[in-house]
């Protein structure tokens, strides 16, 4: 039997508020995502790219429909049970960073594993290769106002790889910062799928869509298209 | 994941070291002036225990009193006799007479009084000797001038110089040789000061001072085993039909139980601690307040943080945990600093009024385990609210 896909949605509907003030902000997505795929989300603001990426997140439950993950249907979950879920399979990259202020960058770093009952020294021996692997060893022991907003989003990478998750989902992981920055995050992006990471990356830009394999269209609560990124396309047809 | 709530907590605990201790100030009022007011009462008790302890255990002081024409009957040495041969239980009984005289000694003089005792009298007090020796039996039967000074004669008189044993001196006409120092015992409260009094067999005292013989009050002491309500009642009786009192007229005597003023007093001082405590406690409850109100404005302060845990895979339990240790860890700390304040308080405040300092074990750990209790109820509400928070909409916060 064929390994299930990491990701399946069928016909997620997501509701918000209700009533004459009920908005529906998804109408019925269905998104079917391999294991190992680089997924970018393109589409127009309100278009439920956010959405989406929260209920794929565990973090929201959809209003109807079928969310699997692994094979296993995330609605009939507990609320705990989605916790766990998160802290075993995901991994999260904010547009706004969200680190712990006041908190060093090897903390916050330490901070998923220690939910996951790690000890101390392991922590942060784990955390210090995780700051390694982007590039921040020598600024393990800064907080994150000591940091500039690209190595702030670095600390966050390391934080969301240093469980090892299946999933990394960043929600416009450079749309706070200028193109420099955005493709040093974007190359680590790209290296940790190669690693095996299976990512799911919302943006406006298509440039930074480029470094997906897949670009998944959205437009009013609905998937417009699927469709391989030009990068893919261009190395497809070199081999070929 | 204990233990990291408790290292989080403290940690949070440091960074706002001001904010904490100013949360935690109505805990430590709280929980110093509860262990003040305990320790300050117990040091009361235990001061009137001494006191009355210093009256004798076991035992009756009956005075003759007003009766219901005005009239006022002494006792005499035949009443003495007869409540010793009649009363089950009875084990002695003295009596005393006293009349104020002033002592002279090498030229100066000094205002007192002297006691008609006996060695039966100062056993049933418990007075003990500090020097010297008692009376002989011939001393007492004869009522040889022979004196057992108190304490405050002493300083008075021989100053703290030469030992006063074999000196005589005068109280009023009459000439006595001091055979002994009796030791300080307290002062029953009252009138004056009973260290300020000069022993001497009781018929001496009789016969040259006050010239008849008269009795001021019984002290009678009887075996611990007996019901001292049914020797009152046999008391009351026998004296009754001594002075020829009818039915329906009043007692002109009055029979003091020494067990029941301690009681008496010991439940007064009891009441009244339980009471200023409970005030004292109120405000334990007014700092349990404080400790929720910092609380919640913590959640709001740290409802990014929240968010940025619930996402990372945190269960609600473990958000209630953090922010229910760190309540806890709070009234923890103030509870600690309250009871070492309390101690300083206690201890300076009994050497201040002359109490002793009665070092209460179970009111400090109650108050300490009364103040992780604050911290877990009003830390409960808080800490809930931080576990129920939306991990979207906390992360979107500010
Ligand atoms: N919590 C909410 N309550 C009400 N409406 C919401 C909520 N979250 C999102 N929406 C609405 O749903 C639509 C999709 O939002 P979102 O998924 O954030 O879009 P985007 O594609 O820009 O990320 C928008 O119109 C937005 O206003
Ligand atoms: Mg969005």
């Amino acid at each position: 039997m064929a390994e299930p896909p990491i990701i399946e949605l069928r016909g997620i509907t997501k509701t918000f508020g209700e009533g004459a003030a009920a908005f529906q902000a998804l109408k019925g997505v269905d998104l079917t995502v391999e294991r190992g795929d680089f997924l970018a989300v393109m589409g127009p603001s309100g278009s439920g790219k956010s959405t989406t990426m929260n209920i794929l997140g565990c973090l929201d439950q959809p209003s109807g429909g079928v969310f699997r993950f692994l094979g296993h249907e995330v609605q009939s979950l507990s609320k705990d049970q989605r916790s766990l879920l998160r802290r075993r399979y995901l991994g999260f990259v904010f547009q706004g960073f969200n680190l712990l202020s006041r908190t060093t960058a090897a903390e916050n770093v330490e901070l998923p594993l220690v939910y996951r009952g790690m000890g101390r020294a392991e922590r942060h021996a784990a955390a210090l290769k995780a700051l390694d692997r982007v590039g921040l060893l020598p600024w393990a022991n800064h907080t994150p106002a000591e940091l500039s907003g690209g190595q702030q989003q670095r600390v966050a990478i390391a934080r969301a790889l240093v469980t090892d998750p299946e999933v990394l989902l960043a929600d416009e992981p450079t749309g706070n910062l200028d193109s420099e920055r955005s493709v040093e995050i974007m190359k680590f992006m790209a290296e940790l799928n190669d690693q095996g990471i299976t990512v799911l990356m919302v943006t406006h830009e298509p440039d930074m869509a480029d470094y997906a394999k897949t670009v998944v269209h959205f437009k009013d609560g609905l998937v417009e298209r699927i469709e391989q990124s030009e990068r893919l396309a261009l190395k497809q047809g070199a081999s070929a | 994941m204990f233990g990291t709530s408790l290292m989080l907590a403290f940690r949070e605990i440091r960074r706002h070291l001001m904010r904490s201790f100013l949360t935690t100030l109505g805990i430590i009022i709280g929980v110093s002036a509860v262990i003040t007011m305990v320790t300050l009462g117990r040091g009361v008790t235990a001061d009137i225990e001494e006191q009355i302890s210093s009256l004798g255990s076991n035992m009756f002081f009956v005075f003759p009193i007003q009766g219901e024409r005005g009239q006022f009957r002494p006792f005499d040495e035949r009443d003495v006799d007869a409540v010793r041969e009649q009363i089950a239980g009875v084990k002695s009984v003295a009596g005393q007479v006293d009349q104020n005289v002033t002592a002279i000694y090498n030229g100066q003089d000094w205002k007192t009084k002297v006691e008609g005792v006996s060695r039966a009298f100062m056993d049933a007090r418990g007075i003990k000797l500090d020097q010297g020796r008692l009376f002989t039996d011939e001393e007492e039967s004869a009522g040889a001038n022979v004196c057992i000074i108190g304490p405050t004669v002493v300083e008075e008189m021989f100053g703290a110089a030469d030992s006063p044993l074999g000196e005589r001196m005068r109280l009023d006409n009459v000439s006595c040789q001091v055979i002994g120092v009796f030791a300080s015992r307290g002062n029953v409260g009252g009138n004056g000061d009973d260290d300020n009094s000069v022993f001497m067999p009781l018929t001496n005292v009789q016969r040259r001072f006050t010239g008849n013989d008269n009795i001021g009050y019984m002290a009678v002491s009887y075996d611990a085993g007996y019901d001292n309500k049914a020797m009152i009642d046999a008391l009351v009786d026998l004296l009754r039909e001594r002075r020829v009192l009818l039915d329906g007229q009043a007692n002109d005597f009055d029979i003091v139980d020494t067990a029941e003023i301690n009681e008496t007093v010991s439940n007064t001082v009891g009441t009244m601690t339980v009471m200023v405590a409970a005030i004292a406690a109120i405000s334990l409850v007014v700092g349990g307040v404080g400790i929720m109100n910092i609380m919640l404005v913590s959640v709001t302060e740290r409802t990014r943080e929240i968010g940025i845990r619930l996402a990372i895979g945190a269960l609600a339990s473990e958000v209630r945990l953090q922010f229910l240790t760190e309540a806890v860890v709070l009234c923890c700390f103030g509870g600690l600093v309250g009871i070492v304040l309390g101690f300083v308080l206690s201890a300076s405040l009994s050497a201040a009024l002359g109490f002793p300092f009665v070092f209460d074990p179970f009111i400090n750990v109650l108050s300490f385990v009364i103040s992780a209790l604050i911290g877990i109820v009003f830390g409960y509400f808080p800490a809930r609210r931080a576990s129920q928070l939306d991990p979207i909409e906390a992360l979107r916060h500010e």
